[in-house]
């Protein structure tokens, strides 16, 4: 048994003990919040459609094992598996995009295989950059971004390779 | 509109590819599976997504969040001094990353706009060095708990969909390191 099987439920049984002495009605809360759950599920779902469909597409066609092997030699440098090129394109330009390459990255691997964990860490620590970037910037007035741009992709860089150097590091290949 | 090509492109490349590697009659029924997956992939994860989404509206009524975003004010005290002047724009900044920090994007959101709006008060357009900062953070926001890769993950059949915690963790720790540095950088060389 490792540590992590215990994260769920001793989350659920702190919280809710918490919640409870700050006299919070935890039962309401929670529905409410699996409702908005629900809501963003029902938003993503049209995106997740097209995107799948496209996705299935590029794999079936030979295109996906065609663009890892274009990047292979880049990434080996790096320590990256070659199978998550695609992920490496889309994670900084569309969240639900992501999803759609991941989810299908982790079924054509495994969730359990090397690089299904390194998918999986690499969709889980980070955000979708430019879209971050567009909703400040577009809200506050901001037309000069500067360097916010070259230092959002660094960041995004070393994600990349830290996803598969962390993966390496706790959970072996 | 970005959307709109990158969509297409993959459509048309796969055409082409399909062609090029004979395997143009599996395009077909891929592109069917691919939509039936999606759907199959949103179902099977709706049970752990809307259960998180649940346990994080406790954490934001019984203040568990606003608890994360006050020992976040030290550390940002020192790298946002003049932003943090203004007594509320620090308590938004540090909410918006507690927000974040717990995988509550629709709350972190329109709070670090409004953090932003403020910061962006008087600059005539141009971002900041310490704005730049705070969209970097943003950016590479560190996530407790990625909920929703787990409920992929648990979808697919992962036997422990948390097991990839302690690598997000460390990933997510170098990558907002490394964003922040190369922001720090980038301020005293940029020139414009």
């Amino acid at each position: 048994m490792s540590l992590t099987t215990l994260v769920v439920p001793v989350i659920l049984c702190f919280t809710a003990c918490f919640a409870m002495r700050r006299r919070v009605d935890v039962y309401s809360a929670l529905t409410k919040g699996a409702e908005e759950g629900l809501t963003v599920l029902l938003h993503i779902l049209p995106s997740l459609i097209g995107l799948l469909t496209a996705v299935s597409m590029f794999r079936a066609s030979g295109a996906m094992e065609f663009l890892g092997a274009l990047l292979a030699p880049a990434l080996d440098v790096l320590g990256i598996p070659a199978e998550t090129a695609p992920l490496l394109f889309i994670r900084p330009i569309s969240g639900s995009g992501a999803l759609a390459v991941g989810s299908e990255i982790m079924e054509t691997y495994g969730a359990d295989s090397y690089i299904g964990r390194v998918a999986a860490v690499m969709l889980g620590s980070s955000e979708t950059t430019f879209y971050t970037i567009a909703i400040y910037y577009g809200s506050a007035g901001i037309v000069k971004t500067r360097y916010t741009i070259p230092a959002a992709l660094c960041a995004d860089l070393v994600m990349f390779w830290a996803s598969a150097f962390a993966v390496r590091l706790f959970m072996g290949t | 509109m970005a959307m709109a090509w990158l969509w297409t492109g993959m459509v048309i490349l796969s055409l082409i590819f399909g062609f090029l590697t004979g395997n143009i009659s599996l395009l077909g029924n891929a592109a069917l599976e691919g939509a039936t997956a999606a759907v199959e992939l949103c179902i099977s994860m709706a049970g752990i997504m809307c259960l998180w989404t649940g346990v994080m509206e406790i954490m934001n009524q019984c203040g568990l969040s606003a608890l994360l975003a006050r020992a976040f004010r030290p550390l940002l005290k020192r790298l946002l001094p003049e932003t943090c002047r203004s007594e509320e724009t620090l308590a938004t900044i540090s909410a918006n990353l507690s927000a974040n920090m717990l995988g509550l994007g629709n709350a972190a959101t329109p709070l670090g706009i409004r953090a932003a709006r403020a910061m962006a008060c008087g600059c005539r357009g141009v971002a900041s060095d310490e704005l730049c900062l705070l969209v970097v953070l943003n950016t590479a926001s560190i996530q407790l708990l990625p909920t929703t890769v787990a409920g992929v993950r648990s979808a697919i059949g992962c036997a422990e969909p948390f097991d990839i915690l302690p690598a997000v963790w460390l990933a997510s720790l170098l990558s907002v390191s490394a964003g922040l540095l190369s922001a720090k950088l980038f301020a005293r060389f940029w020139k414009d």
